[in-house]
């Protein structure tokens, strides 16, 4: 029997996107989790220390109260995202598919913002908001709320920022779910959504018994990418409220607690081994989330339509 | 009659449903008019009558200039630019190359290259960035743009090579048998049916253009020297100091949006495509 010659074709092909993938992907992965495994001690040596800067970050008061606050803020910020961006996007994306004249229009306007880079639209927010501009004070008097606070509260409270934050990325990225939606909706068969006009049900009707169903597993898609997003964010943080994710870290999330702890922030310095243990749990708080839905989710619709 | 009525609340609905998206449209173009028209105006005029365009006496472009006597707007561009095209040339290149490989040959390792591959769509690559700054200072790439496109590269690959692997797939087979029947190569091959995913490759160009673009966590932390700043942290640095300088703040604003949103016009096609995968037509 003559042996097949060995496929270097195939080797040629892959070798260097593997390559690329590996060393700048995957090697600088293992090795951000190998440094979370040590500590470095006074004189710059590193200790294996094993789970120790774990165990610090979640127990230890100096490392616990700024890592349940930003984890909690993040929560609030992929809730914010979950309750407007996402609804929103399928409202907006019912309406395109209804067949109108110029929907393509609306869509590329609406998918405007998302193509935009996050620090641009933070900083345009910021200055439209700040109550050094006023935009909005003849407006506020016109409704009866004549008091600047409203204004300044938005961004400048800590009861608010984060929210205020929070929708300000959802008029951002709303886009994407539109998208997303927009494309599981035209692929549902014309005839289906005809048959019952003709029959007299209510678009309400259509959309609640046809059209919601038939795209749920874009729901699914739609709400695992928004929590990978949501918990990998950064840039908007940063570029409106710094570092410090101020006012007094209200706005903090795991991108800006990660950045600030392995970089170091006005005169503190960084910390490797610390930001690859923050890293480490930003991993795991997205693996988590990705196996619920890979497992909590997907499953159970694959056994309802099958 | 019941011809008329149907078409009464046919015409009453496609109003409510214009109108909603025009509402919407609104929203979102409201910001971004609002920076741009004000851009033009005096600091005086930004002020005082935020909402109003620029008219001959309040017109000014006191802001573009400050901002091309101190920042260096067009350097940030330049590089930008090297940094996109360069990632997107490889992202889209060495994709096509393993995708075709993983959707065409049937090896041993096949299906555990794709679940390898396919990793790097769900995790976040800026979780290795220690790991990556680590591995940039050894290699001294800290603060080229050599960095920024070999992280970029392997942040658009997994994607890339997901996309252009289920194009090739869908390929009729009797085209690729008849030209092994001819004697072409393996390689050959791969540069016959390229063309024919070129729709797909101009998708994949134009959704991973986004994120490159637009980051800001790399050339942060990568790449922060004047020398190598894209316009995106160039911006930021920028915005940051001259808070106080409505104008020049203006002008950055409005001169950093204008490339991204031809580039959008300018591919917003094969975007959407991606972004529908074929769907949307």
């Amino acid at each position: 029997m003559r042996r097949k010659p060995f496929p270097w074709h195939i080797t040629v092909f892959l070798a260097p996107a593997v390559l690329i993938y590996t060393t700048f992907m995957i090697y600088p992965m293992l090795e951000s989790l190998n440094i979370s495994l040590y500590s470095t001690i006074e004189d710059g040596k590193q200790i294996f220390v094993g789970l120790g800067n774990y165990i610090k970050l979640l127990t230890d008061p100096i490392w616990k109260e700024p890592f349940w606050n930003a984890f909690w803020n993040n929560v609030v910020f992929f809730i914010v995202h979950m309750t407007f961006q996402n609804p929103i996007g399928l409202f907006l994306a019912v309406l395109l598919a209804a067949n109108i004249r110029g929907a393509w229009i609306y869509r590329t306007i609406i998918f405007t913002p998302t193509i935009l880079s996050v620090v641009l639209v933070g900083f345009a927010w910021k200055l439209i908001l700040s109550p050094t501009w006023g935009i909005w004070f003849p407006i506020l008097d016109k409704l009866g709320l004549s008091n600047n606070e409203v204004a300044i509260a938005l961004l400048g409270s800590e009861q608010s920022a984060l929210i205020t934050l929070s929708l300000i990325s959802v008029w951002q990225n709303v886009g994407i779910p539109m998208m997303l939606f927009l494309a599981a909706l035209i692929r549902i068969p014309t005839e289906l959504i005809e048959a019952a006009q003709v029959d007299g049900a209510s678009s309400w009707k259509i959309f609640w018994k046809i059209q919601f169903p038939l795209i749920i597993p874009t729901v699914g898609i739609v709400a695992i990418l928004t929590f990978i997003g949501n918990f990998n964010a950064f840039d908007l943080i940063y570029a409106t409220q710094g570092a410090i994710a101020g006012p007094n870290y209200s706005t903090d999330i795991m991108g800006t607690f990660f950045f600030r702890t392995f970089f170091g922030y006005q005169l503190r310095p960084g910390n490797p081994s610390m930001g690859a243990t923050i890293a480490g749990m930003m991993l795991l708080i997205i693996l988590v989330g990705v196996l619920i839905y890979l497992f909590g989710w997907q499953r159970r619709i694959e056994e309802v339509e099958f | 009659m019941t011809g008329k009525r149907y078409r009464w609340i046919r015409f009453v609905k496609t109003g409510g449903i214009h109108a909603s998206l025009m509402a919407y449209s609104a929203l979102v173009l409201f910001p971004i008019l609002l920076v741009f028209m004000n851009s033009f105006k005096d600091q005086m005029a930004i002020f005082g009558e935020p909402l109003k365009p620029p008219t001959p006496e309040t017109f000014s472009v006191d802001g573009y200039r400050t901002l091309f006597e101190i920042a260096n707007f067009g350097h940030y561009f330049v590089n930008s630019l090297i940094v996109t095209v360069v990632s997107l040339l490889l992202i889209v290149f060495l994709g096509a190359m393993a995708g075709w490989a993983l959707a065409e040959y049937d090896f041993k390792l096949n299906t555990f290259m794709t679940i390898y591959l396919a990793l790097g769509i769900m995790v976040p690559i800026r979780l290795g960035t220690v790991g990556i700054l680590k591995l940039m200072a050894g290699c001294g790439l800290v603060n080229t743009l050599t960095a920024l496109i070999l992280v970029y590269t392997a942040m658009g690959l997994p994607l890339s090579i997901f996309i252009l692997s289920r194009f090739f797939a869908q390929l009729p087979p009797d085209f690729k048998d008849a030209a092994r029947i001819d004697g072409a190569s393996e390689y050959r091959i791969f540069t016959l049916v390229l063309p024919l995913v070129r729709p797909a490759l101009g998708t994949v160009a134009a959704i991973s253009m986004i994120p490159v673009w637009n980051d800001l966590w790399f050339p942060l932390i990568l790449a922060p020297s004047e020398k190598t700043k894209t316009i995106v942290l160039g911006a930021q640095v920028f915005l940051g100091q001259f808070l106080n300088d409505w104008q020049a703040v203006l002008a950055a604003l409005s001169l950093a949006m204008i490339p991204a949103i031809l580039l959008y016009l300018a591919f917003s096609k094969q975007l959407i495509r991606g972004l529908t995968a074929g769907a949307v037509k």
